[in-house]
């Protein structure tokens, strides 16, 4: 089998780059690294094709041992155009959290922070629950009411 | 049975329609249907014990009923239901008790109560469901079930939702149970698995096998689990504390659920099991030892009870203990006399909870320190009360003497065996301590419910209506019945009895088991009886006494607390890992999600120690050229992480982008080339249009040792992947699947281009989903811009006025700017033969001759273009991808060159229509050839001959590849219209409005009027 160590290394640089930069806190520098590593996945599936080849376009003479593997390549054709949509996506977002926060930075989640203070306290689980004597209580209650307005 | 249980089931759905129209007298109708498969069940008695005769549909076997109808035989689970003695013996229970309880509800609720509909569908499907459980013959029908109460009993008892305590203990119910009923589960499934059959009856009748024979220890693990699910569910120590908890249901619940069905539940899988492994290693000791326990802290729990319906539920939890001891024991006589006192409880202890219900609804209270005189009140209440607490006592001649009688004679004779050493005799004064402890929580509860307490005001009591009373009166009644009269009771249990001694002569059988009756003779059990009376007699006159001493003693065993303690500390352990894991950082997340990423597959390779595989090659010999290109990208990836500037940055990433289209051509890939390279120049123009309100510094913000673990994290990140990639090639052994696929391209899918071929025919289904992400993606674009619609609103260019598009504002003063803006403007005017349609509209600062110029030269050549990619496809590099980016390409052009206005000249239809369009063709094109009888996606050759084309062969993907072509221009079409033209309108709103402001403000400030007029000025030049 054949490994191709420029494909690899280029492959590990971009991987290398794109995951340094997805670890910013700046949106487009966390979206450029997702390029990369999109970019770097591609190569990295070009290199399971193996040496390069003639054009896979097919001819009767030809040994099919002498194309550049076609399976590799649809994969990566429709890896590229995906990358696209999600990219051009991402800029919306970009371009949303400018337009309503003014700021390029994710921020850390409040709701995550509230939640990891809460008390384990809960009202349902640990209250003290009244003795209840009776299913009718309600009987009770509108006597209690009629002494309260007699008086 | 299967009629029976889709009867109760249909009517309990339409329950809530009968409420409605009788409203609580419905209760009335819903007991109808238990009552009717009740009188079923007493029909089927010569069946079930004469053998073969009257049964009704299902066949028969050895004095059983069985009905079998297959649901899932993948997993032999079907639906097997068996009526043998003993399922019909709880059966009599389940439905008896059931319709007195529903006809006792149609009095103790009020019309105007909530949800009574649904409290109505709910008991009557409790109903059914425990007659399931107790007939079901196949081990997971009768978990179904199982859980089935489960779930119904969390409903019924929070039925006062509104009620803190309701719902409270209705989830503790539910937890335990469930927590059992899961052990249960796992243990019922090794069950079913060692025996290789879910049949209950046909694993009982190897289970002798399976006692001594190689899965002797799973066997034995799986009736622990067993054991577990029906302690839990019997409310047996340590899990009793829910039962008192249940008590915040209403009565009735508490009377059926909480006294003769669901907790004998548990009582009903010790019996059903016992004939076949009461000889299991842990059976014994787990259900003598926690049963005896359960008595004995019930009994001693129940005297401390204040609340009539504690005391009950409290004594129901020591009478479940005592039922397991004694239905556990595995012997004939203890067998007998567990079924006697189950059917003794069953009807005692519902009569004494309809009483308590009565009570309660009549007077306004249970507690016994506010009840007094309730037996001057109601003498017929207190005679019912009193017959079923003097069978709960085991007072003769009730039904409670005589099964406790033969209990005493079966533990006697246990304790006589020598095998029982040194056990059996402990057991023995166990249970009189535990009987002893009955009769005087009995005692308690008729004096504390029905007593003149002196210092006490009379309670306050309305009469009871005769039909309220009638269900407890019904059951104390045949307590009576079977206390004079107990041979019937006897016939139905021997049968069961006699399963125990193993052999089927009935002389032994007999012998061993021993009868019910009142009388035996001066026998050790009679003995027994008379010591528990005179010690219940003893603590009844200490009572003030005994209520000192247990006030003395701490509560040390309080299940409840250690429930409400384990759930606290869950809920810390759940706070503290939350708090811990999620602490609301995407860099924290990425940077654990990545490092494992990285370390696992490192560590994996490490650990497999293995020479690097041959074949590595650093220059391709085919293609040197590649490692010119490789050092480009890498240049752009190191510069785009230094990049302190946006674009700068964005330039670098479409240098690696460009750099990977070069690797592409030079490895023999035409088709992902031309791809990349349109795809990178449609990203760049795109990330420009977007980020133009973005200030142009890239901030670095995470600096510090944070940069220095993002360096570790990537660089070993991208190493791992390396190697990974290295070792994973180098595991190859088979020749790759695609050798066949130029053939298949040319052959099946009639085209040269073979990746084309691959993404149109040999892997369709992938591209059309790959197409629907792109449809979801753009609609996505879109409505994260245009946030309400998709911008379809078509203006005409023609009614936008001249250059009134992208105005820049007045930058004042005599600059060089202002300048080159007027020289601008002059040239402007004499554009007068515009060469884009809607160019004019531009502001004249913003065109540009030269473009418009190039823009009508290349657009429609583009197009052109575009579809000879999409059509040649097939067999030259390009295809339905290709052929859309190059359209959109154009398109950018368009926009870029004459502003939105010209955009919607040249594409004057909306993307929503354009992905519409695209994924309808796609799916035309897999879906038709079905109508001709092929498979989806398949594709059809047709060969002919057009004047001037001459011959043509026409492939029908060709279709699906029109589909992605469209799909893949509205896409293109959406990030232009929303990341170009609506920005674009965004900008000229904020603009216009800034200047609105400025020039206010410059007005107010930099005229030479004084500063008393500065606030007026605005507003008097803003009047014309």
């Amino acid at each position: 089998m054949s490994v191709n160590l420029t494909l690899l290394i280029v492959m590990g640089v971009l991987y290398a780059c794109g995951i340094y930069l997805i670890l910013e806190r700046s949106l487009t520098r966390v979206l450029l690294g997702l390029m990369l590593l999109a970019n770097a996945t591609n190569l990295l599936i070009l290199a399971t094709g193996g040496y390069a080849g003639l054009a896979p376009l097919f001819s009767k003479s030809t040994d099919p041992h002498d194309y550049n593997d076609p399976l590799p390549q649809a994969l990566i054709l429709t890896s590229i155009v995906i990358s696209f949509a999600v990219t051009a996506f991402m800029l919306g977002i970009i371009y949303r959290t400018w337009a309503l926060a003014r700021q390029d930075d994710i921020q850390d989640d409040a709701e995550d922070r509230r939640v990891a203070k809460t008390p384990s306290f809960d009202a349902e689980d640990d209250s003290v629950v009244p003795e209840e004597t009776s299913e009718f209580p309600v009987t009770e209650v509108p006597a209690a009411a009629k002494e309260g307005a007699t008086e | 049975m299967i009629a029976v249980l889709a009867v109760t089931f249909a009517a309990a759905t339409v329950a809530p329609w009968i409420f409605r129209k009788f409203q609580r007298n419905a209760f009335y109708v819903l007991a109808a249907v238990p009552a009717g498969a009740f009188v079923w069940l007493l029909g089927q008695y010569g069946a079930v014990y004469g053998g073969g005769h009257g049964s009704t549909g299902g066949s028969s076997t050895g004095g059983a009923i069985e009905e079998t109808m297959p649901w899932i035989p993948d997993l032999k689970l079907e639906f097997a239901f068996r009526m043998d003695v003993l399922a019909w013996v709880m059966s009599l229970l389940v439905l008896g008790v059931g319709t007195l309880v529903l006809v006792y509800c149609a009095r103790y609720f009020k019309n105007k109560d909530a949800d009574l509909g649904g409290f109505g569908a709910q008991l009557l499907a409790f109903a059914g469901a425990m007659f399931g459980l107790v007939t079901a013959d196949d081990l997971l029908m009768m978990f179904i079930f199982w859980e089935l109460t489960t779930v119904l009993s969390y409903l019924l008892i929070g039925y006062a939702r509104t009620r803190l305590a309701a719902r409270r203990s209705a989830l503790q119910a539910l937890i335990v149970t469930t927590a059992g009923g899961l052990a249960m589960l796992v243990g019922l499934i090794i069950l079913g698995q060692t025996a290789g059959t879910y049949r209950i009856s046909a694993i009982l009748a190897e289970a002798s096998t399976f006692a001594t024979g190689p899965a002797q220890a799973a066997v034995a693990a799986a009736v622990v689990l067993i054991l577990v699910g029906a302690i839990t569910k019997s409310a047996l120590v340590p899990f009793h504390f829910w039962l008192p908890g249940a008590m915040a249901a209403p009565t009735p619940v508490s009377a059926y659920l909480h006294a003769a069905a669901m907790v004998k539940a548990g009582i009903y899988i010790v019996a059903r099991l016992a004939p076949g492994f009461s000889d299991s290693p842990a059976w014994l000791p787990l259900v003598l030892g926690l049963g005896l326990a359960t008595m004995l802290v019930g009994g001693y729990r129940a005297l401390r009870q204040t609340d009539i319906k504690l005391i009950l539920a409290y004594g129901t939890v020591s009478q479940l203990g005592f039922l397991t001891m004694v239905v556990g024991l595995g012997k004939p006589d203890a067998a007998l006399a567990g079924l006697a006192l189950l059917l003794a409880h069953g009807l005692f202890k519902a009569a004494l909870f309809l009483v308590v219900g009565i009570i309660d609804h009549q007077s306004g209270t249970r507690d016994i320190r506010k009840l007094s005189g309730v037996y001057q009140s109601s003498r017929a209440l207190a005679i019912v009360a009193a017959v079923a607490a003097a069978s709960m006592a085991g007072v003769p001649p009730l039904a409670g003497f005589v099964a406790k009688e033969s209990v005493f004679e079966a533990f006697v004779h246990y304790g006589a065996d020598p095998a029982s050493e040194p056990w059996g005799p402990v057991l023995l004064v166990g249970l009189v301590l535990g009987s002893i402890l009955t009769f005087a929580y009995s005692a308690r509860f008729m004096w504390g419910a029905f007593a003149t307490k002196p210092g006490v005001d009379r309670t306050p009591f309305k009469a009871i209506k005769p039909s309220f009373l009638a269900a407890p009166a019904v059951l104390s009644f045949l307590t009576v019945v079977y206390g004079l009269w107990p041979d019937p009771v006897d016939s139905w249990i021997q049968p069961y009895a006699a399963v125990f001694t193993g052999s089927h002569d009935g002389g032994t059988t007999a012998s061993s088991a021993g009868h019910l009756a009142l009388w035996h003779g001066l026998t050790t059990a009679l003995g027994l009886t008379a010591v528990t009376f005179a010690a219940g007699i003893a603590m009844v006159y200490a009572r003030n006494f005994v209520s000192r001493a247990q006030s003395r003693v701490p509560d040390w065993i309080d299940g409840d607390r250690a429930y409400q303690r384990t759930i606290g500390a869950l809920d810390d352990v759940a706070v503290w890992v939350t708090g811990r894991t999620q602490r609301g950082s995407l860099y924290f997340y990425l940077a654990v999600i990545l490092t494992v990423a990285f370390a696992v597959p490192l560590t994996a390779l490490i650990m497999a120690n293995k020479p690097i595989p041959g074949g590595l090659y650093l220059i391709d010999p085919n293609s040197p050229l590649q490692v010119i290109a490789a050092a480009g990208i890498i240049v752009g990836a190191l510069a785009a992480v230094r990049a302190n500037k946006r674009f700068l940055a964005v330039l670098m990433v479409s240098v690696t982008g460009y750099g990977i289209a070069l690797l592409f051509a030079f490895q023999g890939a035409p088709d992902l080339a031309l791809t990349q390279m349109l795809v990178e120049t449609i990203i760049l123009v795109a990330f420009v249009l977007a980020m133009r309100s973005l200030p142009p510094e890239l901030r670095d913000r995470t600096g510090g040792k944070y940069r220095v673990v993002r360096v570790i994290i990537g660089v070993a990140f991208g190493v791992t992947m390396i190697f990974v990639a290295i070792y994973a090639m180098g595991a190859r052994i088979s020749n790759p699947v695609s050798l066949s696929f130029p053939r298949l391209a040319y052959e099946g899918g009639g085209g040269l281009n073979v990746v084309n071929v691959t993404l149109v025919d040999i892997r369709a289904w992938d591209t059309f989903g790959e197409i629907s992400v792109l449809a979801v993606a753009a609609t996505g674009v879109a409505s994260l811009i245009f946030v309400r619609s998709r911008g379809e609103r078509i203006v005409k260019s023609a009614s936008v006025p001249e250059g009134s598009v992208g105005r820049r504002p007045a930058v004042g003063g005599n600059s060089r700017e202002e300048a080159s803006l007027a020289m601008v403007r002059k040239f402007a005017g004499s554009l007068a033969d515009p060469w884009l349609v809607a160019g004019r509209t531009l502001a004249p600062e913003r065109r540009s001759i030269i473009f418009e110029v190039v823009t009508r030269l290349i657009f429609h050549s583009m197009i052109v273009f575009s579809v000879y990619l999409l059509l040649a496809g097939h067999n030259l590099p390009g295809g339905g991808f290709a052929g859309g980016l190059t359209a959109g390409l154009a398109l950018t052009i368009r926009y870029l060159a004459g502003g939105r206005f010209e955009l919607r000249e040249a594409a004057p239809i909306s993307a929503g229509m354009l992905l519409g369009t695209g994924l309808a063709t796609a799916a035309v094109a897999g879906f038709v050839p079905l109508i001709f009888g092929g498979q989806v996606f398949q594709s059809a050759i047709f060969e002919f001959w057009l004047p001037l084309f001459g011959n043509i062969k026409f492939v029908t993907s060709t279709i699906f590849d029109i589909g992605v072509y469209l799909v893949v221009v509205g896409l293109a079409l959406d990030v232009l219209r929303s990341l170009g033209g609506e920005i674009d309108e965004h900008f000229e709103e904020t603009a216009s409005a800034d200047a609105k402001r400025s020039w206010a403000s410059t007005a107010g400030s930099a005229g030479p009027v004084s500063d008393e007029t500065a606030t007026t000025v605005p507003t008097t030049k803003r009047t014309p």
